[in-house]
């Protein structure tokens, strides 16, 4: 998980995402509605994004996880985490993580997505604040319509 | 989740002697199993698991046929060029799952074979949800995502993205199970419980889905959803169909249904209304409005006849290449 | 006394620009830890047991079963035997297990047995509901005589459901105790009142209660209380000796953590030949569950319409109580009013952005409003291709243009905020507030950096802790306000007691001096001059502080905004499916601290808009009395693509500036729902007269089905 081997015994009915959230700690991916339906707890597993709850933990052993914690810092962020501050692509910040790793699944995926492409990739990822203007100037890359290039990135 | 221990098969052979044990369920790509165990309304002894079988994945498109594994997710069939050539209705059909998580973990034959939505049946009322007067809760209630052509008690609808268009191929499923294997058209997998405890596929004990295959290249097809959100949503509608013949003349046609009935709903009169003739507009709005004849909606949900409608006429001009 | 003021535009370093939000890092790389993220050792996982009917009585409950399980360390009974049960939902019992899994055996193994009773949850038949409550009659002017007059009238039922707020990080907490002693993790709007509340449901002193929340994930005006899972959770955790994580699961979220009232009316509006509203009588009804639901403003905005006439009966239904959903009452208000506009309008052939400007003079903000028409009417060149109503059905695809106007208040709240100035020259804010996904914290920063010259990374805010000055719940617009202004007066005394204590190094008068720029110098004379740092060096050993309070003296913050939403739909007349096309938004604020902050904040209010406009409602079963679409599944939010494309104009400069901060939360979610539906209306040519526009309502419409069924 995130580059290290972590080897843990857990029931077969703990979820991968019970399993990183209550047992390993790993917080980053975020229980929303638990059934497959919102986007918070997406991780990558094998590269491939999947929702976390839906996966039984024991389902994923011997498999690459990673959250959104592996994929950056705050110190040393991803370059889809600094495209989710610079455009403003969070508020409560709660769906946030799952997003993160929806997007660069997306755009590893493919770097220039279209309309159906960013449809197919985020459209299983849902936020209640409202901050999808900022999360398709993420989607469209520096330089699209609705980025924010000129911003002052404080702190 | 109630406990349950897991096993992980290496063969089919194993899965389907693990299977037999009265309590043990097929663990596939797990996104609507695990809700369904969360939600308590569904209870499992044992889970056998799937994902370690290599000969349940994988994909053959050539010479005619292809041949999907039931373990293939979604996403896979959905990269993989050959299939997406031999049948492109297929990927706008994966297209409708329109989830990267759900696409990358959900598998063609969890696709298939995954439970309905009911609402009733997920609050544990039963596939049937009758009341504890005999009625239906469903008429009663609130219907408006339910079956157009309910079947006895049955109003549910099913929800699987790609079984009207396999049964519009024709396509036929291949099952293991303890007597071996047995060969079935895509749509006696599926069955109308008649009574409270019954499913709504017709697999036995320690038989398992194995892979779909379908004969590529005679028909020109087509699947129309009329889903409300972009983003993940059930279709509120759905349609396939599958034309046979040099159009614009048409032999035969299989116009079949999702989400409009207990299972997907073959509306062999419209397509018997094309069959032998020449395609026209006018012919694909008789034949849309005859697919939905019979229909008997309850009190919620008789806008869906005209989604049916308009579902099936779009799917024939998008298959005729008529689309405006 | 000093001159609390903003600087003037030319003089600003921070107000009205653009920084990203501080915790940007922490959030988009996981790092951020909100109260359901905290795991702190010992940890228990607790979870409830809820009435799985909407009405009835406990007859008996056996916790013996669940109690012998292994790994469960306190059954909790919340109502017990003989307790009426209001709502699907309610909380009956809770347990606190070593894990999750634990606790949730334990709750299948609580035996509950109820006596069921009969339940009502389906407001929209008013005629059926058992415990309607009419209100009075109110009556203005003339109505019976001006509706006789009049020159065109129209009359129509209208309404919107019940739906809900649907935090993504549920309500709950994580409570700890050391001795006597309280700490929780609560996911709030409210840092600086939930001790009090929690102290006298435990009998324990307030001081002894601690609130942390350093992040949270969204509470739309449904988290300002501990609600009976925080006490619940607080009680299991004192009984167990460890701390108690309590959650709500998805489901319970949604049937009882946070709801709007539904909204019904039969309208009747009239106008003379001149366009003018001449006459309005409503009779309205609506449901926020038990409680049943007040009166909305209606007419809404246009309330100085002469001769009205109102009624409203609250109806109370077996379910949870409503709570304060963003704007309450407002965006009900608003649909049933402007949908009522549009259509007078039609009746009238005239173009509907010329019908509100012809009735501005009703209205509290006349100027205001016809400025921000014209900018809206420009953004979308409603000019050139506004239509009237369609009757033709040429093609499936139909366009339309609909518009909506909205006010709010949005005064700053009661704050308090403690600014410390160090001697190495760092700066601090404290406060007890929150900053529930606005950018409260980023926005303080900016005042402070403002205040003292400086750059965001030299200024530190510390918030979401009750040990810091109190400071007022987050709701109605009113944090960024108070936040500003507290923080303001404080920043002020500090900086002029630093200035004080240099004064005589750069031979000035304290007044004569400015600090700009990372500098301190003498106004008009920049030569003479030190650096902040040191500046600060000499304030002596101790740091200097000054405590700000909101109110107070002068002109900060003001209160009173409208604004003006168009909305553009594509509806497929076959389907019933429609696509917000665009959504252009003009706003008011008053003065904008942070440019990107407030547009965000614009853009959510847009976004939820489409959700209630389209998707999202309540479905009670009237069957069961249970929620249907308790979960993300068929209770839809809008998704990325969902919502078309979104433009905001933020109206600023000379004749808003001065009139100061004003919040911004509430105002762009109140139009969306009236401006979509009129747009629709223009599109197919009959009005849907239900929120949200499903296929199965724009069909019934076509078919000329609109009534309740």
């Amino acid at each position: 998980m995130n580059g290290a081997v972590r080897r843990l015994e857990v029931e077969p009915r703990v979820t991968l995402l019970d399993g990183l959230r209550d047992v390993l700690d790993t917080t980053g991916p975020k229980k929303v509605c638990d059934r497959g339906a919102c986007g918070a707890c997406t991780v990558l597993e094998d590269g491939q994004p999947i929702y976390a709850c839906s996966r039984l933990l024991i389902e994923s052993a011997g498999r690459s996880i990673t959250t959104v914690e592996g994929l950056g810092s705050p110190e040393a962020m991803h370059e889809v985490q600094r495209a989710f501050v610079e455009n403003d692509a969070q508020q409560c910040g709660y769906c946030t993580p799952g997003f993160v790793v929806a997007t660069a699944a997306l755009l590893a995926r493919n770097p220039a997505p279209g309309e159906e492409e960013i449809e197919a990739g985020l459209g299983g990822n849902f936020c209640r604040c409202g901050t999808y203007m900022g999360i398709r100037a993420v989607v469209a890359g520096p330089g699209q319509a609705g980025g924010d290039g000129g911003g002052n990135v404080g702190g | 989740m109630r406990p349950f221990s897991y096993a992980a098969p290496a063969t089919v052979e194993q899965a389907v002697s693990l299977l037999e044990v009265e309590g043990s369920e097929v663990l596939a790509g797990g996104t609507d199993l695990l809700s369904l165990l969360k939600d308590d309304v569904e209870q499992v002894e044992r889970l056998v698991a799937l994902r370690g079988i290599e000969d349940l994945s994988g994909i053959d498109a050539s010479g005619g046929r292809l041949r999907i594994g039931s373990m293939t997710t979604l996403q896979e069939l959905r990269d993989h060029a050959a299939a997406m050539a031999a049948v492109p209705a297929l990927g706008f059909a994966i297209d409708g799952v329109a989830s990267a998580q759900l696409r990358a973990m959900g598998t063609v034959g969890g696709d298939l074979l995954q439970r309905p939505r009911c609402w009733y049946y997920r609050r544990g009322f039963g596939l049937l949800a009758l009341g504890p007067d005999g009625r239906s809760m469903v008429e009663a209630g609130d219907n408006r995502y339910h079956a157009i052509f309910p079947e006895g008690d049955a109003r549910f609808v099913s929800p699987s993205s790609l079984a009207p268009l396999l049964v519009a191929l024709g396509a036929e499923a291949t099952v293991h199970g303890p007597d071996g294997e047995r060969r079935v058209p895509v749509e006696a997998l599926y069955r109308t419980p008649r009574a409270e405890g019954e499913r709504e596929n017709t697999l036995g004990p320690g038989e398992l889905l194995v892979e779909v295959t379908a004969s590529v290249g005679a028909a020109r097809s087509a699947v129309y959803e009329i889903r409300q959100r972009r983003s993940l949503d059930w279709p509120l509608m759905a349609a396939a169909v599958s034309l046979y013949g040099e159009l614009p003349l048409v032999d035969r046609a299989r116009i079949v249904l999702g989400h409009a009935a207990p299972t997907p709903w073959l509306a062999a009169a419209a397509g018997d209304l094309l069959a032998g003739r020449e395609l026209t507009p006018e012919q694909i709005v008789e034949a849309a409005e005859a697919a939905v004849e019979g229909a008997r909606p309850m009190s919620g949900n008789r806008y869906k006849m005209q989604l049916a409608a308009v579902a099936v006429r779009r799917a024939l001009l998008r298959a005729a290449g008529m689309e405006a | 006394m000093a001159d609390y003021s903003w600087p003037e535009a030319d003089r600003r370093g921070q107000i009205g620009r653009r920084p990203a939000r501080l915790d940007g890092p922490v959030k988009s790389t996981g790092f951020a830890r909100y109260p359901s993220d905290q795991n702190p050792p010992g940890l228990l996982a607790a979870k409830i047991l809820t009435c799985p009917h909407a009405h009835a009585r406990v007859v008996r409950i056996d916790t013996s079963a669940a109690e012998a399980i292994p790994g469960v360390r306190v059954v909790h009974v919340i109502q017990g035997e003989g307790s009426e049960i209001q709502w699907a939902g309610d909380e009956v019992a809770a347990v606190a297990a070593d894990t999750e899994d634990i606790a949730r055996d334990a709750l299948r193994a609580l035996q509950v047995e109820y006596e069921v009773l009969p339940h009502f949850v389906t407001e929209k038949h008013r005629d059926r509901a058992p415990a309607a409550q009419p209100g009075s009659e109110r009556t203005d002017g003339d109505p019976d005589a001006a509706f006789a007059s009049a020159h065109r009238t129209v009359e129509q039922t209208l309404g919107m459901p019940q739906m809900a707020h649907m935090c993504l990080e549920p309500h709950g907490q994580v409570a700890a105790w050391d001795g006597d002693e309280l700490e929780v993790h609560a996911s709030t709007q409210a840092v600086s009142t939930l001790a009090g509340q929690f102290a006298s449901e435990l009998g324990i002193p307030a001081t002894q209660v601690r609130i942390r929340t350093e992040y949270m994930g969204g509470g739309f005006g449904s988290k300002f209380s501990p609600d009976r899972w925080g006490i619940v959770g607080a009680e299991l955790a004192r009984e167990a000796g460890a701390p108690v994580k309590l959650f709500l699961d998805r489901d319970q979220e949604v049937s009882v953590a946070g709801s709007r009232p539904s909204a019904f009316a039969r309208v009747r509006v009239a106008a003379d030949e001149q366009g003018k509203l001449v006459a309005w009588d409503s009779d309205s009804w609506g449901s926020g569950g038990l409680p049943g639901a007040s009166q909305t403003p209606l007419p809404y905005v246009f309330s100085r319409l002469p001769n009205r006439r109102l009624r409203h009966t609250s109806v109370p239904t077996n379910l949870a109580g409503s709570r304060a959903w963003r704007a309450p009452n407002h965006p009900q208000a608003c649909f049933l009013t402007m949908a009522s506009l549009d259509d007078l309008a039609n009746e009238l052939d005239l173009d509907p952005i010329e019908f509100l400007d012809r009735n501005l003079e009703f209205t509290g903000r006349a100027d205001v409003y016809r400025e921000e028409l014209g900018i809206a009417a420009g953004m979308a060149e409603w000019k050139e291709r506004w239509q009237p109503r369609k009757r033709s059905r040429d093609s499936a695809l139909q366009r339309g243009l609909g518009v909506s106007i909205h006010t709010w208040g949005g005064r700053g709240h009661a704050s308090n905020c403690d600014v410390t100035v160090h001697p190495d020259g760092a700066v601090e804010a404290r406060l007890g507030s929150q900053d529930i996904g606005t950018g409260t914290r980023t926005i303080v920063a900016q005042v402070l950096a403002e205040t003292f010259g400086l750059e965001l990374p030299q200024v530190r805010v510390s918030l979401g802790d009750n040990r810091f000055p109190q400071s007022g719940p987050s709701g109605g617009s009113s944090t960024v306000g108070g936040v500003c202004a507290s923080t303001r007066r404080a920043a002020q005394d500090a900086l002029r007691e630093v200035l004080t204590r240099v004064a005589p190094r750069l031979e000035a008068d304290p007044e004569q001096l400015t600090a700009a720029g990372g500098r301190v110098f003498v106004e008009g004379e920049p030569s003479r001059s030190m650096s902040w740092t040191e500046a600060a060096s000499r304030i002596g050993g101790a740091p200097v502080s000054a405590q700000g309070r909101n109110p107070g003296p002068g002109r900060l913050i003001s209160s009173g905004v409208g604004g003006v939403q168009i909305a553009e739909v594509e509806v497929d007349m076959e389907t019933g499916v429609v696509q917000v096309k665009r959504m252009i938004a003009v706003q008011d604020c008053g003065l904008i601290v942070n440019r990107r902050l407030a547009e965000s904040q614009v853009y959510g209010g847009l976004i939820m808009g489409v959700g209630y406009a389209l998707f999202e409602e309540w479905i009670p079963d009237p069957v069961t009395g249970r929620l249907l679409n308790a979960d993300m599944e068929f209770y839809k939010l809008a998704g990325l693509l969902d919502v078309g494309s979104l433009e905001v104009h933020m109206m600023t400069g000379p004749g808003y500036d001065e009139r100061g901060v004003i919040g911004l939360g509430e105002p762009p979610v109140i139009s969306p729902g009236a401006a979509i539906s009129n747009a629709v209306a223009n599109a197919i040519g009959v009005r849907v007269p239900w929120l949200p526009l499903t296929p199965d309502r724009v069909l019934d419409a076509l078919a000329g089905r609109g009534g309740i069924a």
